[in-house]
């Protein structure tokens, strides 16, 4: 099994030196698109190999850099920008892939921004990951001095500045139109959507935001082309996934794997399924704004589409297990007080809605919960949804609630008939 | 006022942003890091040379929780409270903290040693339960663990 | 035009819309927070839900923001829809989470947007049962009060405090549920247009402090069109009164004018009405001796016993001194009475020439004066010696407009409808059109400008004659013009002419003749380019232009004939000459004359020395016409019955006439009489008698009410002096009622003496007397343009172009006018949030003159000027010229000194024994 991404990240912990990266063949990407592809081909041959975004979105990583507008008359100066923000609960993928291979990161972003022309590259990083950042801060100085970064990069007249943006907090600039006006130095509230970041984004310029592990697949699709990438992956959608769990499971960690991995493998080959004592109840297959999926979903392609049918999302593709012997109203509860304070504030329902549902279900939880709160919580689910807010952050944050009160309903209903938690 | 050293990193900072504003985050950082925490005043000192009122300036601080507009001790633990360590012990985690320190979420010790802050995921989930001192990850945390790890920090 | 379906009826909308400004302006009562009609859409609160459907098929929909939505042809809508309803109403819920339902004790009941929404959506049961966040407030200052529990995060305070109005001392903080509006710090807010926030905010959390001295419910308030007196901009307000007080100034939406917002002086200024100051009763002055003066309150008879023994039949012993904060009425009744050869226009000596200079400029020349809303759209703006963000700050707010006209290019390139706010304002950035500014000292305009040039006076007229030469060759050239400044005239005139709408601003603030033509000249010589330029001249009061159109003669004039004997009775209609002319000029007048006769509304050092004073009503206690800067004549209103002997001052004339046999006056009625005869004599006047609503003028058979029909208490409120129940006064002079019985319905736009709908008890319902939403009254918007009627010529440029800054003899420095919103206006300084907020007077000058002359900041220096010998603290202020000190203009105390003026300034003598 080919695993491009991670296979040549060490296991004493240490990151790739710009030495160690290029003897794996890191930075021939680079030459090749530099030096033997038009832009628009690059373009082309990410849209080929039907890279979607890891970031949660999932939406055509080819598209997305088409609508950036090219040509001389394009407005300047162009960006483009790696999401490093990763703060959804449950996911630490990027966060591997930048402390253990720095430089796949650059390579994919200085080829990205080839790809759209653009002029400067961000890396917006949370604070939190301080290694990440002294790693990514060393390797893009190795990149400037081996002239894959500043100006006339390997004598092809591409210049490329980039620059490392460490964050200070809130998960909501990890949304990426909050993560441009972060990076303007602003409270890092969303923007509505048209205009798109890629005509009116960083300062009112053309920008373009891709997750930190999307741009880690872009040097391979270029190596060794869209053909292969595709023909790594086990669904529609190209290349392998970094697939993750948390919870009870007896080896909790991230595994490249085909795209279209089922849950069972995930779960039982790589994460050692659960620990001694605990049954599986329920999955967040993506992150914490996904919906639950059951045991009887096991067997469930873990790539976007399939996801989407099984009535939840693929999000980053790191999973957070429900065991029996965690209350799943707790577990809500825990999501919710998350989700509520990571509002950023701007619009009314999530601001104000979010935390209601976190006082309801802590109501429940310690055994003050009424009959009529499970209705008020699923008309809250329904009124929260997409669309309805001015971001997607509060229809995630009652995903997994949602589903909750579907498969955990008689949980909810013992909270309250019996005033007490019966897992306490 | 701010010192002449952290000027010199401000205005550093500065000339490597597009606009001085987009340097806000960094500034504040600078001089969290000589003092711990931004008071009042440094917002005031600090909003002009950023080209910004000092309601500006802290319209920004106060939305990241990173900037601490209060005090903290010498140290600062960030205990992850989110779904993955919640699941793996987070509440008895804290249970030990709040008796071991004799304070709660939010709260300084009286000797200014540690504060206790709560801070959302810190994608340490493989190694949850887990949390943060000053910069350094402290993950798969048992009650004793904890003890030898604070034993660590004056 | 677009055609949308809203629940499968079509509708003709403008292109370019967004749904809800579509809805609003159609008449259906979509509920919002955060959109506002100048403000546009952000799409934060998420209030203003409506369905949307694919096509007739589609029975689902889905919910979207109608602010946030763009009205293209073939959109079909529902507002009905029953998950729209019920999502909107759950939005009110949200908001129910958090807030304190402190409405009975909360400023805002009566008039809350937040009421109103939460009515129409029909949430009425709170199913929280949590505990509510909780804030501190801040001690704003005199004029916004501040209860942060109240708010709904609608954010529409940050965004009006500094994306419209560009003041940056008040943000939002904090982040979730926590966010909090307010300053980083307790302190005033510093803009001069804080007071609109009280407007602005849908619910309790920003409201009128200075109300909240004297509170009344809006349901409980009498009010009337008004227009504010405290400038010449002439923004419309509405006044309102209960118990005999003044209790607020709203803002009346005039689309032409002011529309949605007024300045802190105009707002705060009205306690001058209430003050402990009011001449209430005739006045009787008898000097004893040379330092002594005995005054005697006596009754209307026999004060006017006292004034016929002054003057002689017919009144030919009698000359009048007018005003420009008189109104016209006032004006011309003494003009009346006196006769044009005694009548005095009451303007310094400067102003009285350049008044009418204006007039003629803007009457005869193809530069139009412009109004406000078409100030917003001008995209090339240069202002020469006027200080506008201080002497017509509703001017200065448009300018904010103006220079987003050009950069909005970049908004249309991308497809940004002009109404996605947030959009907008990413694509534009920092960018903005040119706005030059040149005056002596820096102006709060300085920040949106392109470049600022201080000089002194003169300079600054050279460099308008250098623009104007700059535009077209066939204006005169100046003469030793340094390299800098015609750099500098290059680039302006370059950036006018490469605009759509050029606009020159100016004024008499520098009292400068030079300044005014050279403005002239750019207008004329951009006219002459073929490009349409405007010229807006500001008038330092609020019925200046009407001295203009009067003419007269001058004080000194005045003082002459009174010495002279041709007259030996003094008439002065509402004005402190002391303001207008140095002390010993007015000594003189006062002195010469046998018999001082002066009306006013408060006491002065005219009415001071006066030996009858009469009260005159102030705007809010008679009725009147005043004409704003741009040529606007505009009535106001008699908000109440002023108590005591207050009246009119043109009635107080008008009984004077009739009194010693001149009967000019005698067949007067009413104001309506007053306004025919004033359009009789004065031509540029005639349209107005025809234009305004006459006095008679009925709806139905009804008058208009001035007080809601749920007015409450009429027969209590004077159940302290009788019991017997007063028959409500009858307005002669209007079209108004005091009652609430009348028509309930939408009266002429000039008529409009409260916004209200069903529904809509808020500043909101505006919305229902437009037929656009932001655009103008339904109706037309009040107010009479004057100029621009009459036949234009092509005048000759003016060719007095200054020579080159004189070289100032030793010590001799150039003192000029510093004018402040707060402080150097003649009537709002009585309102005590004002007057807290007046600068101590001071003298600034650059460090250069500063080391010179061997001052050090805050020592006393001292400056010999018209008459006036200051000794004032230094202040360093290095945008000012070398050569150029600058003095506060009008602040009580200083009136009197006529700026610019030359003067020896040197260090106080105290200062000098300290061997400083």
């Amino acid at each position: 099994m080919e695993r491009p991404l991670t296979q040549d990240i060490k296991s004493d912990g240490q990151p790739l030196t710009i030495d160690e990266y290029e003897r794996t063949g890191g930075y021939q990407a680079i030459q090749k698109a530099l030096r033997d592809m038009a832009p628009g081909e690059v373009q082309e041959e990410v849209k080929a190999a039907n890279l979607r975004g890891r970031g949660g979105a999932g939406f055509s990583t080819g598209a997305k850099w088409s609508f950036v507008p090219m040509g001389a008359d394009a407005p300047r100066p162009k960006y483009i920008i790696s999401n490093s923000d990763e703060m959804e609960p449950g996911t630490f993928k990027d966060r591997l892939l930048m402390e253990g291979n720095p430089h796949q990161l650059i390579e994919g972003l200085v080829i990205g921004a080839y790809a759209v022309q653009a002029d400067f590259a961000y890396i917006f990083l949370r604070w939190e990951y301080l290694q990440s950042a002294r790693r990514l801060a060393a390797a893009i100085e190795e990149a400037y001095g081996k002239k894959y970064l500043g100006k006339n990069i390997l004598d092809t007249r591409y210049n490329l500045e980039m620059r490392l943006h460490t964050s200070a907090g809130r998960y909501i600039c990890g949304e990426e139109t909050a993560l441009l006006n972060a990076l303007e130095g602003k409270r890092g509230i969303p923007r509505s959507k048209p205009p798109f970041p890629q005509l009116s984004g960083l300062w009112g310029r053309p920008a373009v935001v891709n997750n930190a592990e999307t741009l880690c697949n872009i040097p391979h699709i270029i190596k060794k082309g869209a053909e292969w990438y595709r023909g790594l992956s086990r669904s529609a959608d190209g290349g392998t996934k970094i697939y993750g769990a948390s919870g009870r499971v007896n080896k909790p960690g991230a595994w490249e794997l085909p795209m279209g991995t089922s849950i069972r493998e995930i779960l039982e080959e790589h994460a050692g399924g659960m620990q001694e004592g605990y049954s599986l109840r329920g999955i967040i297959p993506g992150g914490a704004s996904t919906d639950f999926l059951l045991a009887d979903n096991l067997d469930l392609k873990m790539d976007y589409d399939s996801c989407q049918m099984a009535g939840s999302r693929l999000g980053t593709g790191t999973m957070i297990i429900l065991d029996d012997r965690t209350c799943p109203v707790g577990m809500l509860l825990n999501l919710m007080r998350f989700f509520a304070r990571e509002s950023c504030g701007w619009c009314t329902p999530c601001r104000e809605g979010l935390p209601w549902l976190a006082e309801i279900l802590h109501a429940i939880e310690t055994g003050e919960g009424e009959e009529e709160d499970l209705e008020v919580l699923a008309t809250q689910c329904r009124l929260l949804g997409p669309g309805h807010t001015f971001c997607a952050l509060a229809p995630g944050a009652v995903e997994p609630l949602q589903s909750a009160l579907k498969y955990f309903r008689d949980d909810f209903v013992r909270h309250i008939k019996e005033k007490k938690c019966p897992w306490r | 006022m701010l010192s002449e050293e952290e000027k010199r990193e401000i205005l550093a900072e500065i000339r490597q942003n597009e606009t001085a504003q987009a340097a806000c985050l960094e500034a504040l950082k600078i001089v969290q890091k000589h003092r711990r925490w931004v008071s009042d005043q440094e917002i005031r000192d600090l909003a002009p040379l950023l080209n910004m009122t000092p309601d500006e300036l802290d319209a920004v601080a106060t939305f990241y929780p990173f900037i601490f507009r209060r005090p903290v001790g010498r140290h600062v633990i960030y205990l992850c409270d989110t779904v993955s360590c919640w699941i793996m012990g987070y509440e008895t985690i804290l249970a030990h903290l709040t008796k071991l320190l004799g304070i709660t979420m939010g709260q300084t010790t009286t000797d200014g040693r540690f504060t206790l802050l709560p801070v959302s995921c810190i994608g340490a989930c493989d190694h949850a339960p887990a949390m943060m001192i000053d910069q350094k990850l402290h993950g798969n945390l048992t009650l004793e663990r904890i003890n030898e790890i604070l034993n660590r920090y004056e | 035009m677009a055609t949308i379906y809203i629940d499968d009826k079509p509708y003709e909308v403008s292109d370019g819309q967004n749904l809800l400004h579509a809805c609003l302006s159609l008449g259906f009562d979509v509920p919002y927070f955060c959109w506002h009609p100048a403000m546009h859409s952000v799409g934060a609160c998420r209030q203003c839900a409506v369905k949307v459907f694919r096509d007739e098929k589609d029975r689902r929909g889905r919910i979207v923001m109608s602010c946030m939505t763009l009205a293209t042809h073939g959109t079909r809508l529902s507002v009905d829809d029953r998950e729209a309803r019920e999502f909107r109403a759950s939005n009110i819920e949200w908001l129910m989470t958090n807030h304190p339902h402190d409405c009975p004790v909360c400023d805002e009941g009566g008039e809350c947007h937040l009421q109103d929404m939460t009515v129409m959506t029909g949430h009425v049961y709170r199913r929280f049962r949590f505990r509510k966040r909780t804030y501190m407030n801040q001690d704003l200052g005199p004029f916004v009060n501040h209860e942060m529990n109240r708010c709904i995060q609608c954010y529409r305070c940050v965004r009006f405090y500094r994306d419209y109005a560009g003041g940056r001392d008040f943000n939002v903080f904090a982040s979730h549920n926590a966010v909090y509006f307010g300053r980083h710090q307790d302190g005033t807010l510093e803009s001069e247009f804080s007071g609109n926030l009280v407007e602005i905010c849908p619910t309790g959390v920003f409201t009128d402090k200075t109300l909240k001295k004297h509170y009344t419910r809006k349901w409980d308030m009498q009010t009337a069109p008004s227009v504010c007196v405290h400038c010449g901009v002439g923004c419309n307000t509405i006044a309102g009164e209960r118990y005999g007080t003044l209790r607020r100034i709203w803002n009346r939406y005039n689309g032409e004018v002011n529309s949605y917002f007024l300045c802190d002086r105009g707002r705060y200024g009205y306690e001058f009405v209430n003050s402990k100051d009011r001449l209430r009763h005739p006045l009787r002055r008898q000097k004893v001796s040379s330092a002594e003066m005995t005054t005697e309150q006596l009754d209307r008879k026999k004060i006017f016993q006292t004034i016929s023994a002054f003057i002689h039949p017919g009144g030919a012993n009698v000359i009048g001194i007018g005003s420009p904060r008189a109104s016209c009425e006032a004006n011309f009744a003494l003009w009346k009475f006196v006769g044009p050869e005694n009548f005095y226009s009451g303007l310094g000596e400067k102003d009285h020439r350049l008044i009418p200079m204006i007039l003629r400029i803007l009457a005869k020349g193809p530069a139009r004066a412009p109004s406000i809303k078409d100030v917003e759209g001008c995209d090339a703006v240069f202002i020469i010696g006027e200080d506008i963000s201080n002497t017509a700050p509703r001017l200065a707010l448009a300018l904010h407009r103006s220079v987003r006209q050009k950069p909005m290019a970049i908004t249309q390139k991308l497809h940004i409808p002009y109404w996605d706010d947030a959009a907008v304002r990413e694509a534009i950035q920092n960018e903005k059109g040119p706005l030059f500014v040149a005056t002596p000292a820096e102006t709060r305009l300085d920040a949106l400008a392109a470049s600022a040039f201080r000089a002194a006076p003169g300079e600054l007229a050279r460099l308008g004659f250098a623009v104007a030469k700059a535009v077209c060759e066939h204006a005169p050239a100046v003469t030793d013009l340094t390299e800098d400044m015609r750099v500098r005239a290059e680039l302006i005139a370059q950036a006018l002419r490469d605009s759509e709408h050029p606009l020159i601003i100016s004024g008499t603030a520098l009292r400068d003749e030079a300044i005014i033509q050279a403005a002239a000249n750019v207008a004329w010589a951009l006219c002459e380019s073929g490009k349409k330029a405007s010229l807006y001249y500001v008038m330092p009061e609020c019925n200046s232009m009407c001295l203009g159109l009067f003419g007269g003669r001058t004080l000194g004039e005045a003082a002459e004939a009174l010495e002279r004997k041709s007259a030996d009775t003094l008439i002065v209609v509402e004005n402190d000459l002391y303001r207008r002319e140095p002390p010993a000029l007015v000594n003189r007048i006062l002195g010469a004359a046998k018999h001082v006769i002066a009306l006013d509304h408060l006491e002065n050092a005219t009415t001071a020395r006066a030996d009858v004073v009469l009260p005159a009503a102030t705007f809010a206690e008679g009725s009147g016409t005043y004409i704003s800067s741009e040529g606007r004549a505009q009535r106001y209103y008699r908000v109440f019955d002023p108590d005591g002997d207050i009246r009119e001052s043109w009635r107080w004339m008008q009984d004077i006439m009739n009194a010693r046999g001149n009967l000019h006056a005698s067949s007067w009625q009413n104001l309506d009489d007053v306004t025919t005869a004033m359009g009789e004599d004065i031509p540029a006047l005639k349209t107005l008698p025809d234009r305004f609503p006459r006095a008679d003028f009925r709806v139905t058979g009804q008058k208009i009410p001035r007080q809601p029909h749920r007015y409450s208490g009429r027969t209590a409120m004077t159940a302290h002096v009788t019991v017997h129940e007063p028959k409500p006064s009858d307005d002669s002079d209007s079209a108004l009622a005091f009652s609430m019985e009348g028509f309930a319905g939408e009266p002429p736009p000039a008529l409009i003496t409260r916004f209200w709908a069903p529904g809509w008890n808020s500043v909101q319902s505006v919305n229902k007397y437009q037929d656009e939403v932001g655009g103008s009254l339904r109706g037309g918007d009040p107010g009479i343009h004057l100029l621009n009627d009459e036949d234009v010529i092509k005048p000759s440029y003016f060719p007095g172009v200054p020579p080159p800054k004189r070289m100032p003899d030793r010590g001799e420095v150039l003192a000029v006018p510093l004018y402040y919103v707060f402080g150097s206006e003649e009537l709002s300084v009585h309102a005590p949030g004002i007057a807290g907020l007046i600068p101590a007077p001071y003298i600034t000058l650059n460090t250069l003159d500063a080391q010179i002359c061997r001052f050090g900041e805050g020592q006393i220096a001292g400056m010999s000027l018209s008459g006036f010998d200051l000794r004032l603290p230094v202040r360093i202020d290095n945008s000012l010229p070398p050569g150029v000190v600058g003095i506060p203009a009008g602040l009580p105390g200083l009136a009197g000194i006529m700026l610019p003026a030359w003067g020896l300034l040197c260090l106080d003598d105290a200062e000098r024994e300290k061997g400083t």
